[in-house]
């Protein structure tokens, strides 16, 4: 089933939570609804489910207007963050309540109850579970009891608040890998919510990124990576170093020096922020190759894995710049801390530089 | 990390809110049930006391609480109060850092114990002190000899308060000073302090607020009991007569306005212990989020 | 075997505190209360039998526990209602009317038990709707009941509130998700999550009702075999010179009272286990 959601506004109080937001969840994809805490992300989720009341436009649920049905009717499975499981209820009552409060004619009878608890605690991998309390299981083995809870239902939608956001890293990265194959096998139309842009990018089909109640960017994981469509979105998703600067042409002026840039649509002389992530750096030694690049200090050389990051201060501001070069190149160029060499962006991307604009970047 | 903030929903979304509310309707008639049971059941005798206390006029009221047997009455429960709760304050200390700040063998066994007097009728509170101290008794022969009066005096009546009022302050104080921990304590001691000064210093501002809280209601019940006093005081007018006894007294002479006068200065300490309580909660849950630096994950 | 599990607590002070606490608690409570038993163990079984099995005393039973049990049920369903509106919706008043749900355990008995006959009686503000139904009150069974009602409430409102308030709003909304109703909402979700406190508050208020004295004679009229309670008849008996039998009555009393604490306990330990939130 698709979902589409149409200039839904909500705000609590003061504070705008989703202003005039308007997205389409393609039927059997997993979406990623990703950005920063208080970007509205959950309140969106919490309205397709029916849980929260949007101040105004529509939820579509397979392009029927849903706005007006209660969470009871709009049939989705939702999984919280914290699990929400019944605490005095063992994991099979747990699983099995959505079909023990069917109205008497559509509830299966206790027999095919049973087989269905039993088949959807086999495809979460939890069956010899079935007689606990949720108070003697593990994080994670609760947050798949309370996605195995939600399937029992047969959703036509599933919503995922933060799903790993209350386990730790280790099973978290396990939970990630798993629920991605469970998608592929059922092919349920899936919403998920975080702000780990890496478990969007990893788990996702395609990403939405969500800053101050309005979506930023949607996309294919590659896409929303390697063309980020605004500074926020840039600096959301992963490392990146700012050059200030005025367009000139098809290069940034930085200082005296020249950046050549990516296509744009700015106006010449205009103020604007050069954006280029760490790998995206060359470095080269001062009078190596005839191009222009910004000189800057070599501050730490920190091995890093298979590649090394250096950070280095640009010699007219003094600002701080991170590059992540090959071992090789780093084996080729001999560096020692201290010296100076020349930065040279291999690719460098363009944004107006208004003082808001330069604010709400939060480089990482 | 959810950003929803829990608000309450618009009327008109009724339908919708239906996930975790209840519509309008239900709502009011459980508020409406709620306020009428609560009405006749608690706010009715309240304000009956004024009432029947202040029907035949002020003169009545004052001049039955300035009548020599109802003001002897109103010292002797003052005095009461001025030894029972003192009694246990120190008690209940004790008690609590005994078992707040030690692990030993028993101490369940002993928190029970200490709850026993709540359980135990009143009545029964009365009896057992006149089955030791009456005329009876086991030690009644040997009082009687050197003309020591304990039944139906002063001594029985405070033991009898004693007991009933016995774990106030202990109750409120264990669970505090448990969910405190001993870490403060023992940097004090580390840092060289003594005993009495670290329990002064440290542990007695800690506290302060729950033992307030638990010597207004010590305070509150000490001097409103009736069924363990009225077996040990033998009622006798201007000597062993406590207010609630004297209510009674009044009551069964059909002296209405008297008695009621009488129970109207009790129901007002009744009013001021509620609202004392309610500004004492209020403190502790102020110093409890300052005593957490990080809020209480759910 | 030590006394002390932690031996080496940095913290003075364990054997004056808890020597003062022993002491105080033998002085004050156990040795007195054990008189009661050993004055009781006077008696030869036989007699024993005759005083707490005679009819009066009996009928004092039957009112005591079968008005304490009815209070304690009024208390359990209006109390959980009372509970309900504090912790689920807000109106005008609310925090007055909360902190006065304490009254009944601030204000002293005998002042409950003569305003109570008041508003009970055939001319108060109650009674005087109700005699005309043919419904009396005061001086009845009925009037037990109210008093007993009275005093119990606190109990279970302030054992259900916490738990109320602590039941999350997420298990609510995942009911609601997977297609339950409001109703079977509260009846599969929050009811089994509080009924553990519902319990333990219908027992403390049972056991408080059992041994009530003060409101409940104002309001009784007393008469033997119709609406005498059982306090009371402890303290007839005790007018009359009859220790041993005033005794008798007071320890089947107490050991109800101590079967009824200990229920108690195992019922709160029971329930601490399964309804555990763990991490």
């Amino acid at each position: 089933m698709s979902i589409s959601v149409r200039n839904i506004a909500k705000r609590f109080g003061d504070f705008v939570a989703l202003d005039n937001v308007s997205l389409d969840f393609p039927s059997g994809e997993l979406t990623a609804l990703l950005g920063p805490s208080g970007c509205g992300k959950t309140t969106l989720l919490r309205i397709i489910a029916g849980l929260e009341v949007a101040d105004g436009g529509s939820v579509l649920l397979d392009g029927e207007d849903a706005s007006s049905q209660s969470v009871r009717e709009r049939q989705v499975g939702f999984v919280f963050q914290h699990y929400a499981l019944f605490r005095h209820m063992t994991v099979f009552e747990n699983v099995a309540f959505g079909l023990t409060v069917k109205p008497r004619a559509e509830r299966p009878g206790k027999a095919q109850i049973a087989h269905k608890v039993h088949e959807l605690l086999k495809l979460v991998q939890l069956d010899w579970l079935a007689d606990r309390y949720p108070s003697q299981l593990s994080g994670g083995q609760r947050q798949r009891i309370a996605l195995a809870r939600a399937l029992a239902v047969e959703p036509k939608v599933l919503l995922l608040d933060e799903p790993f956001g209350a386990l730790d890293a280790k099973v978290r990265k396990e939970l990630r890998r798993w629920l991605r194959r469970l998608h592929d096998e059922l092919h349920v139309t899936s919403i998920f919510v975080t702000h780990d842009q890496e478990e969007a990018l990893e788990v996702a089909d395609r990403v939405v990124v969500m800053n101050h109640g309005h979506v930023e960017q949607e996309g294919s994981p590659q896409d929303v990576y390697d063309n980020p469509a605004s500074p926020f979105v840039y600096g959301f998703l992963g490392s990146v170093n700012l050059f200030h600067g005025r367009v000139h042409g098809d290069t940034l002026k930085v200082g005296g020096h020249e950046l050549e840039l990516d296509a744009h649509t700015l106006a010449p002389g205009d103020p604007a922020i050069g954006f280029a992530r760490p790998h995206e750096l060359d470095i080269r030694r001062p009078g190596e190759g005839l191009a222009d690049g910004l000189p800057a200090r070599v501050l730490r050389v920190l091995p890093l894995g298979a590649s090394v990051r250096l950070e280095l201060a640009l010699a007219d501001d003094g600002q701080i710049i991170e590059a992540e070069i090959g071992r090789s190149r780093l084996r080729e160029l001999a560096l020692t801390e201290g010296e100076t060499v020349l930065v040279l962006p291999a690719s460098v991307r363009v944004f107006p530089a208004p003082a808001a604009a330069d604010k709400a970047v939060q480089p990482r | 990390m959810s950003e929803s903030i829990a608000l309450p929903l618009p009327a008109q979304h009724s339908r919708i809110a239906g996930a975790t509310s209840e519509s309008p309707l239900v709502k009011s008639l459980l508020i409406g049930t709620a306020l009428i049971f609560l009405a006749v059941f608690l706010f009715l005798p309240v304000l009956a006391v004024f009432y029947e206390a202040f029907k035949k006029g002020a003169a009545v009221y004052f001049a039955a609480l300035v009548e020599p047997d109802a003001w002897s009455a109103i010292k002797l429960t003052l005095l009461i109060a001025a030894i029972a709760v003192p009694l246990n304050l120190v008690f209940g200390v004790a008690a609590a850092w005994a078992i707040a700040k030690f692990d030993f063998r028993g101490k369940q066994l002993l928190i029970t114990l200490i709850d026993l007097p709540f359980s135990v009728s009143p009545v029964m509170a009365g009896l057992i002190y006149v089955l030791i101290f009456g005329a009876q008794g086991w030690l009644g022969p040997w009082l009687s000899e050197h003309d020591v009066k304990v039944i139906f005096a002063l001594p029985g009546i405070v033991l009898a308060t004693v007991f009933i009022t016995f774990p106030f302050v202990a109750r409120e104080l264990i669970p505090l000073m448990q969910a405190q921990g001993n870490e403060e304590e023992e940097a004090a001691i580390v840092l060289g302090a003594s005993g009495w000064r670290t329990f002064w210093h440290v542990t007695l501002p800690n506290i302060k607020w729950g033992l307030l809280y638990g010597v207004i209601l010590c305070n509150a019940r000490a001097m409103g009991e009736f069924g363990a006093v009225s077996v040990v005081s033998g009622h006798i007018r201007g000597l062993t007569n406590t207010m609630p006894l004297h209510v009674e007294i009044l009551y069964n002479e059909y002296n209405f306005a008297a008695a009621f006068a009488v129970a109207s200065l009790l129901a007002l300490l009744a009013l001021v212990t509620l609202v004392l309580k309610s500004i004492v909660e209020w403190k502790t849950r102020e110093s409890v989020s300052d005593l957490s630096p990080e809020p209480v994950q759910k | 075997m030590p006394l002390l599990l932690r031996r080496h607590s940095v913290l003075p002070g364990f054997n004056l505190a808890l020597g003062c606490t022993l002491l105080y608690l033998g002085l004050i409570v156990l040795i007195p209360l054990s008189a009661a038993f050993i004055k009781t163990a006077s008696l030869s079984w036989p007699a024993f039998w005759e005083t707490v099995t005679s009819p009066r005393v009996v009928a004092s039973y039957r009112l005591s526990f079968g008005a304490s049990a009815l209070a304690a049920a009024i208390n359990a369903v209006f109390g959980l209602i009372v509970a309900w509106v504090l912790v689920r919706y807000t109106f005008p008043g609310k925090k007055v009317i909360d902190a006065l749900v304490d009254l009944p355990f601030a204000l002293p008995t005998a002042v409950a038990g003569v305003a109570l006959t008041a508003i009970y009686a055939g001319n108060g503000w109650i009674g005087q709707i109700l005699e005309p139904l043919g419904i009396k009150v005061a001086f009845t069974p009925l009037g037990v009941l109210v008093a007993l009602t009275f005093i119990g409430l606190p109990f279970v409102v302030r054992t259900v509130q916490p738990v109320l308030e602590d039941v999350e709003r997420e298990a609510e909304e995942a009911a609601a998700s997977l297609g339950a109703s409001r109703l079977q909402t509260f009846l599969r979700v929050i009811l089994p999550a509080i009924l553990p406190a519902l319990t333990t508050g219908f027992a403390l208020a049972f056991a408080r009702a059992l041994g009530e004295y003060g409101s409940v004679i104002f309001i009784a009229g007393n008469v033997p075999m119709v609406s005498e309670i059982t306090p009371l008849l402890i303290i007839t008996k005790l007018e009359q010179y009859d220790y041993v039998g005033a005794t008798a009555i007071a320890v089947v009393m107490l050991v109800t009272s101590f079967v009824l604490l200990l229920a108690i306990n195992l019922l709160q330990r029971w329930a601490g286990k399964r309804g555990a939130k763990g991490q």
